[in-house]
């Protein structure tokens, strides 16, 4: 039972993590139907942004908790920086485009991304300051769940509840959801579709830069790569729940990390890919649209 | 008031309008009728600025509209109801309401205006925390009529508001566009297929071929006239 616990919340913190990531890709898919494969690239940034900051911060002796705080503010501002040009510089200009044409431009963007930090810092894994402490009240339950997966679930979820409401009950949250469900007509009732659109893959590269930080400073290491391999498996749990839809996202991101956690402590941990992506292929097979999807006729 | 000068609108290489010009006065009813394709959905997307004419200029109160930002457009006062509805089928009716005047400011004149609409279709007030796609498609007219009116247009465009609806409901619909032309002055410029209740409720028309104007006169002389009564009106 222990065991079992133990990969349940180990499961969930991953999920929670893909889930965080998977937003990005299901938000920007839902409102220009274009799957952003540099969207990796915007976590792993993020995270190499916290480790430059965490080093000056360490410094300047700060320590562990405020430097988390200003290390994740900062990457935040530098990812959202980076997702509103990328929008801007790479698929703007090919709005009205085949739709094969954004998609091959956020290919050359992922890799573009991945070299352009490649040179500039290194090509070798960077140690990463563990910056979630041990909290003494977490000592009865340590051997279940630690301080970092609490620090990680806690920051998720009121993300992923700080999201809702924004998207739920604000204005510019409507302006979304109508953008997303018809985007000439939203422009009809006078929505700037392109301020949305904007505003989409900043709220996107937020979330990535939220989840780089918290990985890299669980995982304790960074490179350049980090992002491509985070991106593939949170790519996967927006197709698994369904993409385009935001509860989707979260819930393929958890079942995915589930799925890991399990195939990995009772299977092995050297067939977890195997087993995470055939789920996948079983859920695409049984359900094409996904989990929450929605199938939508073509219409002409 | 709104006048639109030899427009030319193209589809990539497809020139869709071939040289429109449509003059609109204050608080008239203006209906455009013609065949499918013949260009009338395109005249109301170019005015909207969603396919933004390629060559001439559309005029309102003499400034030019041209090329200016669909948003920028109804900012301005041209509100358009589309073919279709375009209902957004997973926002709420009062989503779908509150969408409508989102250029808007005021709260208190938003609710006035949604009391308003919800007295025009009392069915909308029983629907109001309903999602939009839920709705029937009269309901969903009358609904997209109603947004469009959130917005407080001056000139309301209203492409095809009787396609596929019973003629009990197109009566009630096309009666409601009279009132909101009395009422409140409202400019309306209609676009319809269904040629005879479109000209009996207007005050001129403009018949539409191949992209171009062929024919325009008063309602009642074209309702009389030979042509478009074997062409349009079935007789």
């Amino acid at each position: 039972m222990e065991y079992f616990l133990q990969l349940f919340f180990g499961g969930l913190t991953r999920g929670s993590i893909y889930a965080l990531i998977a937003l990005g890709y299901t938000m920007v898919y839902g409102i220009i139907q274009l799957i952003n494969f540099a969207h990796g690239e915007i976590y792993m940034i993020g995270a190499f942004v916290a480790l430059i900051v965490a080093g000056v911060c360490t410094i300047y002796g700060l320590s562990g908790v405020s430097i988390l705080i200003l290390a994740g503010v900062i990457a935040i501002i530098y990812s959202c920086a980076y997702g509103y040009t990328l929008e801007k510089v790479a698929y703007r200009p090919l709005r009205g485009a085949p739709r094969l044409s954004p998609l091959i431009s956020a290919i050359g963007m992922s890799i573009f991304l991945q070299n352009y930090v490649l040179l500039a810092q290194t090509p070798d894994f960077l140690p990463f300051p563990r910056l979630i402490p041990d909290f003494d009240f977490m000592e009865p339950v340590a051997h279940i769940i630690g301080s970092p997966e609490l620090v990680i679930l806690i920051t998720t979820v009121v993300t992923m509840i700080l999201l809702t409401l924004l998207i739920k009950k604000t204005r510019v949250g409507k302006a979304m959801r109508a953008t997303q469900q018809d985007m000439n007509m939203a422009r009809l009732v006078g929505v700037n579709v392109d301020r949305i659109i904007s505003l989409t893959f900043i709220i996107g590269s937020a979330l990535a830069a939220i989840g780089g930080v918290l990985v890299a400073s669980y995982i304790g290491q960074v490179n350049f790569y980090i992002g491509f391999l985070a991106g593939v498996k949170a790519f996967t749990a927006a197709v698994l729940g369904g993409i385009g839809s935001i509860p989707g996202a979260v819930l393929g991101g958890l079942v995915l990390g589930w799925a890991e956690s399990f195939a990995a402590g009772y299977i092995s941990s050297d067939y977890e890919d195997v087993f995470t992506f055939g789920l996948l292929v079983l859920i695409l097979i049984l359900r094409p649209a996904g989990i929450l999807g929605k199938s939508h006729k073509q219409k002409v | 008031m709104l006048k639109i000068q030899n427009i030319q609108t193209y589809y990539g290489n497809i020139q869709a309008l071939k040289d429109v010009s449509i003059e609109i006065a204050e608080g008239e009813i203006v209906a455009l009728i013609g065949a499918n394709g013949a260009g009338k959905t395109t005249t109301l997307m170019s005015i909207c600025g969603i396919t933004p004419p390629r060559h001439g200029d559309i005029l309102l109160d003499g400034d030019s509209i041209k090329g200016l930002g669909a948003e920028k457009i109804v900012e301005r006062g041209i509100v358009q109801v589309p073919e279709g509805r375009r209902i957004f089928p997973d926002l709420t009716v009062q989503e779908n309401l509150e969408m409508g005047a989102f250029l808007r400011k005021n709260k208190r004149l938003i609710q006035q205006d949604m009391n308003y609409v919800m007295t025009l279709f009392p069915i909308l007030e029983k629907r109001r925390t309903q999602l939009g796609g839920t709705l029937s498609g009269g309901e969903q007219q009358m609904l997209a009529i109603s947004r469009a009116l959130m917005a407080r247009p001056r000139v309301l465009l209203l492409d095809e508001p009787s396609l596929g609806l019973a003629p009990l409901i197109i009566k009630q619909i096309f009666e409601i566009i009279r009132q909101i032309n009395k009422e409140s002055n409202t400019t309306i410029f209609l676009v319809e297929q269904n040629a005879n209740q479109a000209l009996k409720l207007a005050d001129r028309g403009y018949v539409m071929e191949n992209g171009r104007i062929s024919l325009v006169d008063s309602a009642d002389n074209l309702l009389a006239n030979d042509d478009v009564r074997k062409a349009y009106l079935g007789i």
